[in-house]
């Protein structure tokens, strides 16, 4: 995928189905109402960002953090970790041993 | 005048000399709390007796002659972003009500180290999403100057606790603005780091390459010494800079020879409330009559920061807050059908609608399709944003300008509107998407009373120079001697 490729999406509408498929991605179950005002509400946000179009990033190489440290490395030394009962203490279901889900196989999951 | 409205300097020194004892300081901080904080709403959690127990015990310590931590006794209020292995963390959200963390975040274990008395949770905007406070789960904070008025955010909470006199001392984060914002709507000092200088280890994460935490203060002092506390060197964090911690606190009283101060066009135009620019226009020639030069700088890249920001915190956010799983900890929903509904049920159901829109925004941005339009090209222009502040720190110490367009806004007044929420943080975001430390100072009032503050950035690592520039403004004014009468408080 490249630069190339986009198809100028901040021009573009954002409709209820796209809104719907992100938050599938998302995992987040929205209601009717939400729906509604994020399909308009990000649709306004993504045309305000479409002002990045006139910034001039040619040959420009991306920046995702202020410092720009790298590789930081330590020796492997074994550590304190949580003792089980803390590492469990917030889970919302657990046997005193192990967090509780619900099943992973099943037709639900996509 | 209550004696938590003291500056923190003061209160130091009556403490070490035995003017006044923690558990007095405490208490009356406690009773401030109790009588006021029902209409302010700047505390989610009060630890009560826990930190009149802790007081006792460092008043017990100091009798004894045991030797003390440099913030021993003061009582300090945290924001609930930062985990606290004795006291609740909400991150003001539905999602973590209730919930105790196992373990203390790197700023909370230096601040006990410090024999601080840690006095509460402050409240924020949901996982320190928003602007004014108002987006958390519990209910919003309001400026003490102006109880119809919003406290700013995310860290509203802490910024409001210093204003009204309910701890000396506050700590808050600042993603985008978060400390500085707050502190021009409450009157207060409070400052963002530069980005490495306090560790993360414990924060619970919004945008990682953005999130800083900081001190807010009633007077430039008191944030140079909550400072020299909460910075230093973290193995646990892998973006925590290896770097002595300067003595802040010491050389405040040194002003800046040659004082060069930059000013730049994007920030005094459309959308700037006069009052604002009257007051930083003031402060300026403050300055101007300490003997520095005010320079024009330019920032060609200003004007693209909202949007810049809009898609890499999102982003972040969206990748980061995918922890929230409803199964190690936090809120599962009552009602699912297997595992993918269980996910997508219990944060439809937890989170908020601003953390929901966020989400949504950084997933759209991070999705095939739309990443090179959007989150990458978002990084490029950040490069050159940072690239800007590069060039104008070679001319001058520091760039001034308004913190906010406005002074603090009504409760309501932006809720339904994200994109001018957003478009609110203008001045603000720069120094997080560059890394760069920034400080809010008192600087003026509004003809109805609400305070405006001045903001000054410095170069990576140049808090130093930072504190001295703004304790030379302080100690020409006396803004930040104003109080607040909670006037309108008819809780008490």
């Amino acid at each position: 995928m490249s630069e190339t490729h986009s198809e100028e999406p901040s021009h573009r509408q954002l409709t209820r189905d796209d809104v719907l498929k992100v938050a599938r991605l998302a995992r987040l179950t929205l209601d009717e109402s939400e729906v509604e005002e994020f399909t308009g509400q990000l649709g306004q946000v993504l045309g305000y960002v479409g002002i990045l179009d006139d910034a001039d990033t040619e040959g420009v190489e991306p920046l995702a953090g202020a410092s720009e440290r790298t590789d930081v490395l330590r020796e492997d030394e074994p550590g304190e970790s949580l003792a089980r009962d803390q590492a469990l203490s917030g889970a919302p279901r657990h046997d005193d041993r192990f967090f509780l889900v619900p099943p992973v196989l099943d037709t639900s999951a996509e | 005048m209550t004696a938590c409205r003291e500056p923190a300097s003061v209160l130091i020194e009556r403490l070490s000399s035995g003017e006044t004892t923690s558990l007095e300081l405490t208490d009356a901080c406690l009773a401030e709390i109790a009588a006021h904080d029902g209409s302010v709403g700047a505390f989610l959690h009060v630890a009560g007796d826990a930190a009149r127990q802790a007081a006792e015990s460092i008043d017990r310590r100091r009798a004894a002659g045991e030797p003390l931590g440099r913030l021993a006794g003061l009582p300090v209020a945290v924001k609930d972003v930062l985990v606290t292995r004795d006291q609740p963390t909400t991150c003001g959200s539905r999602m973590l009500e209730g919930w105790i963390p196992p373990y203390d975040a790197h700023t909370v274990e230096k601040l006990r180290d410090a024999d601080a008395v840690l006095i509460g949770k402050t409240n924020m905007d949901e996982f320190a999403m928003g602007s004014t406070t108002e987006n958390s789960a519990f209910g919003p904070t309001r400026t003490p100057w102006r109880l119809d008025c919003v406290a700013g955010g995310s860290s509203g909470g802490s910024a409001a606790a210093v204003s009204a006199g309910f701890a000396p001392l506050a700590v808050g984060s600042d993603t985008g603005g978060s400390i500085r914002q707050p502190a021009a709507f409450c009157g207060v000092v409070g400052l963002k780091p530069t980005y490495g200088r306090v560790s993360r280890y414990g924060l619970v994460a919004y945008a990682s390459s953005l999130d800083q935490v900081g001190p807010f203060a009633r007077d430039v002092a008191g944030a140079a010494m909550l400072l020299e506390v909460l910075a230093g060197h973290d193995r646990r964090d892998g973006t925590s800079i290896d770097q002595p911690v300067p003595p802040y606190h010491q050389q405040l009283d040194q002003p800046l020879e040659g004082l060069r101060i930059g000013i730049c066009s994007e920030h005094f135009g459309e959308g700037l409330d006069q009052e604002v620019r009257e007051a930083v226009e003031r402060a300026l020639d403050v300055y101007r009559g300490l003997g520095a030069v005010v320079v024009e700088i330019e920032l060609p890249h200003a004007r693209f920061a909202v949007a810049c920001y809009y898609l890499v915190a999102p982003s972040e956010a969206s990748s980061n807050l995918a922890r929230y799983d409803g199964i190690h900890y936090g809120r599962r929903a009552d009602d699912y059908d297997g595992l993918v509904e269980m996910y997508s049920n219990s944060r439809g159901s937890a989170f908020g609608t601003e953390v929901k829109r966020r989400i949504m925004l950084g997933t759209y941005s991070l999705s095939a399709g739309y990443y090179d339009a959007y989150y990458l090209k978002a990084q490029k222009v950040r490069r050159l944003i940072q690239q800007d502040y590069t060039q104008a720190f070679l001319d001058v110490d520091v760039i001034a300008s308004p913190v906010t367009p406005t002074p603090a806004v009504r409760l309501g007044q932006l809720t339904d509107d994200p994109l001018q929420m957003y478009l609110a943080d203008t001045y603000t975001i720069s120094a997080n998407l560059a890394g760069l430390p920034g400080v809010s100072i008192p600087a003026g009032f509004s003809q109805d009373g609400r305070p405006i503050g001045l903001q000054l950035l410095a170069d990576s690592f140049a808090e130093d120079r930072l504190l001295r520039v703004a304790a030379m403004h302080e100690r020409e004014t006396d803004w930040h001697l104003a109080t607040p009468t909670l006037d309108g408080d008819t809780s008490s």
